[in-house]
């Protein structure tokens, strides 16, 4: 079970990356240093199927992503070409099988990754030392598994994988509540005193109207009064992290509440992935394109490079490919930067004409895009960035369901509609926002999630059999609340059947 | 490079396995909830295997996408596996709700749960059959085989040779000459060699309820058959009063309103065995399908054909009886008292859609 022992790149690979390093660093990208390994098809959809790291823990669902890629490159219908993970030093594997010029443009590719996991800010709380870390996880899981079995770790991961999405994203650059105080105690007495009592100093008794004040004891117990009420519900505030809150008040065994955390860890250490999906592939095509063209290519490259280039960029109908539209986004950016073509005066203007031939020759286009990589996610990068142009340049459409005809059809060619449905796609990583509301529901220590519904409902069967495996963690009853056909919905499991009660 | 992949991996087949050989039972007898995928996949759901999470449905989803259209234009199917309603192009946590086996493994657990023995193939592989291979490349052919990458290169190729590239601006513009398309070969590769020849009556006394479970039973046979032998010929006779070789799709769905002659259809497969199927290279397996009924001056004629020019050559002559409200029966019975004692004759009575499975066990349990 150990890692892979390092074998260095052939000499003329090793050449190349020299030159592509160079390359890179000549455009002020800045990265850890980067290791290359090459291997195999096989140990790269292993990798891969592992999320990037050989020495993860064991579990199936692996071996089912590894089957998955491993029958889709047999079949020719995909193939990796690399593998970056955001660590220091930065790993990458490359495809034995790749040509050289697959390669010198796959090395430009990694060193894009590189410096936008290194610089971007949504990366900044990652653990860069997330190798090691993982192999301590594979240890922690398979000592687990030697002692209580691995049918009962290997499902308690499951029931755990269930709910690895429901974590605050945002909550490793927030502080969302007080570090626990070890230092104050409640007392006691407070919590026993007659409520007449509460909020008094203590006064001999023809001193007491002067110490304590009628008026200012009345606001005092009602001050205390609202902080008690506000106890009584539980979180204080509904909880995104439901993860935490599961770790925290659920009646875990220690082994069981280790593997929790370290589900939670690997969640949050991939939540920033997810969130700039389409900026980080855009980054890192934006810079093998850059550097390809401009220094990398050999004449007898030049095909392989185009196929390659061309196959990255395929769109289809009915999903924007992220490295496309990210690389446009950068260059639409540059481009207008150069030009000058933003702030007021540019957003007043009407003239076409006027529009179209503006350029003040500004010419930060290459500062901004650095800046706009340091800071933003692909949420708020399609929020300031996206623009009518863009958008009709590209002949970008927003499409729906409809129920009628059991088909997505386009909806609209509107800007603004355009512009909600991406905004909404990358909400959340996509995915529905649910939070813990009560986990004392009705007083019985039941567990109530609520889903903040925006327009699109849960999916029935997903959400029972999520709810199922939820119970298995809360060990009461779960429930969550929803929208379902336009009526408040509380989809529930009591540990032997699921209820939906419209409201 | 150590890799706990093989772990993990023969850990999702195990689970795979064990899902399905708990669920045998009821796959065997509905066979029809496989998607079939290719000529050597099929898909099974197994909802179990999924990890759930909370996630969007279909109501009210939507996405952003590119390229032509009107307000209205269809751009995706309703079906639950498409790519509409997830993130920009990406797929993160693609769900998968039906696994993909192959039939090979599918037999494989067929034949670990029914406890069949493996079929020891008579004859030579001498039978060859064609295959094509795509090996070499032409300067003609279909649009649909042309060489990418090759037709480039030869532009380029011809471009750096009469001067118009240039590397400051690498513009490649095929001309027809440059074309290339893939070209193929046959080869020739020996195997062994089975076939499996069904004889279904299809007269006015067998429904549509009794073909389904025909059909059923024959997509197991075909299952097991093809994972024991390198090819399979499969042949389709069809019979009431006067009998038809005929194929597939013709046999599952031809109903004729005739008597019933049951040596008519011995009397085509005997011709076609001789024809087709050499017995000496061959291995033969005959499984006839019926609700039993039969014009009665027939039996006598049916035992014979079927005494003395089937049966010496086959491997194994299945007879199946599929109980029907109309049908009789008493064929079966005449089969059993007539050449009951034969070895190579199987016989079995299959009286709904649960008597599939202990069916095709009595059929194939002899390992021949």
């Amino acid at each position: 079970m150990s890692m892979a022992t390092y074998t260095p790149l052939p000499e003329n690979l090793a050449a190349i990356q020299v030159q592509m390093e160079g390359y890179a660093k000549g455009h002020g990208l800045d990265f850890y240093p980067t290791v290359f390994e090459v291997i195999d098809h096989d140990q790269l959809n292993a990798i891969a199927a592992y999320g990037g790291f050989p020495t993860r823990y064991p579990h199936w669902r692996f071996g089912m992503e590894y089957e998955q890629l491993a029958k889709g490159y047999i079949y020719g219908l995909q193939k990796i070409y690399e593998l970056v993970i955001n660590n220091n030093p930065c790993y990458a594997y490359l495809m034995r099988s790749n040509e050289l010029t697959d390669q010198k443009l796959v090395m430009a590719h990694v060193y894009g990754h590189c410096d936008f996991f290194k610089n971007n800010s949504w990366f900044s709380r990652t653990n860069r030392k997330m190798m090691d870390e993982m192999a301590n996880h594979g240890n922690r899981i398979r000592a687990y598994m030697d002692r209580f079995g691995v049918d009962e770790v290997e499902n308690f991961i499951d029931c755990c994988l269930s709910i690895e999405d429901l974590i605050d994203i945002y909550s490793p650059h927030i502080k969302r509540r007080d570090d626990p105080n070890k230092y104050e105690f409640k007392t006691p007495i407070e919590q026993d005193q007659q409520p007449e009592a509460r909020g008094k100093f203590k006064a001999k008794g023809y001193m007491d109207e002067f110490v304590n004040p009628p008026e200012r004891l009345a606001a005092e117990q009602q001050r205390l009064q609202q902080q008690h009420d506000q106890q009584r519900s539980f979180p204080e505030r509904p909880e995104r992290d439901v993860m935490l809150f599961i770790l925290e008040h659920a009646p875990l065994k220690p082994w069981q509440a280790d593997v929790l955390s370290i589900v939670r860890d690997e969640s949050y250490y991939f939540a920033p992935q997810a969130q700039t999906k389409i900026m980080n592939e855009g980054w890192a095509s934006y810079w093998h394109s850059t550097i390809m063209t401009q220094q990398g290519l050999e004449p007898n490259d030049v095909i392989n490079y185009a196929d390659h280039h061309a196959g990255t960029m395929a769109s289809s109908r009915t999903g924007l490919n992220p490295y496309k539209l990210g690389i446009e986004l950068y260059r639409d950016i540059e481009d207008r930067w150069n030009k000058g073509q933003y702030g007021a005066a540019w957003d007043d203007c009407d003239d076409m004409a006027k529009r179209r031939d503006w350029n003040d020759n500004a010419n930060n286009g290459r500062d901004k895009i650095f800046e706009v990589r340091k800071i933003h996610n692909d949420l708020t990068f399609i929020d300031e960035f996206l623009t009518l142009d863009f958008c009709q340049r590209y002949k970008f459409f927003s499409f729906g369901y409809n129920t009628g005809s059991d088909a997505y059809e386009i909806e609209s060619r509107e800007f603004p509609a355009i512009k909600q449905r991406l905004l909404f796609q990358l909400t959340n990583r996509g995915q529905p926002l649910i939070a813990v509301r009560d986990g004392n529901y009705q007083n019985r220590g039941e567990l109530l999630l609520e889903h903040h519904y925006s327009g699109v409902e849960l999916k029935l069967s997903y959400a029972n059999d999520t709810l199922a495996n939820l119970y298995r963690l809360w060990n009461r009853p779960v429930h969550i609340e929803s929208v379902m056909e336009e009526q408040k919905t509380l989809i529930s499991f009591d540990g032997s059947e699921h209820q939906v009660q419209h409201f | 490079m150590t890799m706990n992949i093989d772990r993990d991996n023969s850990r999702f087949k195990q689970i795979v396995r064990g899902k399905i050989r708990q669920n045998l039972r009821k796959y065997v007898t509905h066979g029809e909830m496989f998607g079939r995928k290719g000529k050597d996949l099929i898909s099974i759901p197994l909802p179990q295997l999924d990890v759930p999470h909370f996630r969007y449905g279909k109501n009210g989803s939507g996405g952003v996408g590119q390229g032509e259209g009107e307000n209205g234009t269809p751009v995706a199917s309703g079906g639950d596996q498409d790519g509409a309603g997830k993130q920009a192009g990406s797929d993160p946590g693609r769900h998968v709700l039906e696994v993909d086996i192959s039939l090979e493994e599918l037999a494989a657990i067929l034949g670990d749960e029914l406890e069949l023995p493996r079929i020891q193939p008579k004859g030579q592989d001498t039978i060859v059959q064609e295959k094509t291979r795509y090996t070499s490349i032409r300067r003609t052919g279909p649009e649909s085989l042309r060489h990418f990458k090759r037709t480039y290169m030869e532009a380029m190729r011809r471009q750096i040779s009469n001067k118009t590239y240039s590397a400051a601006d690498p513009r490649v513009v095929p001309i027809r000459e440059d074309k290339r398309y893939r070209s193929w070969r046959t080869v020739q590769l020996p195997e062994a060699n089975a076939a499996v020849i069904y004889l279904m009556d299809v007269s006015g006394s067998m429904t549509d309820d009794q073909k389904a479970i025909v059909r059923t039973e024959a997509f197991w046979i075909d299952t097991w058959l093809t994972s024991q032998y390198d090819g399979l010929a499969k042949r389709y006779i069809i019979h009431d009063a006067a009998a038809k070789a005929v194929d597939e799709e013709t046999f599952y769905h031809t109903r004729e309103s005739g008597g019933t002659r049951i040596s008519s259809a011995y009397r085509v497969c005997a011709e076609m065995i001789a024809a087709e199927f050499p017995p000496a290279d061959w291995n033969i397996y005959c499984f006839q399908f019926s609700d039993g009924d039969n014009w009665g001056e027939d039996n006598q004629q049916s035992l014979a054909i079927l005494r003395e020019k089937i049966l010496p050559h086959v491997n194994l002559f299945c007879y199946g009886q599929v109980e029907s409200p109309y049908g009789s029966g008493e064929y079966l019975r005449s089969l059993r008292n007539g050449i009951g004692d034969n070895e190579k004759l199987v016989l079995s009575e299959i009286e709904n859609r649960e008597a599939i499975y202990d069916s095709i066990k009595l059929f194939l349990g002899k390992g021949k």
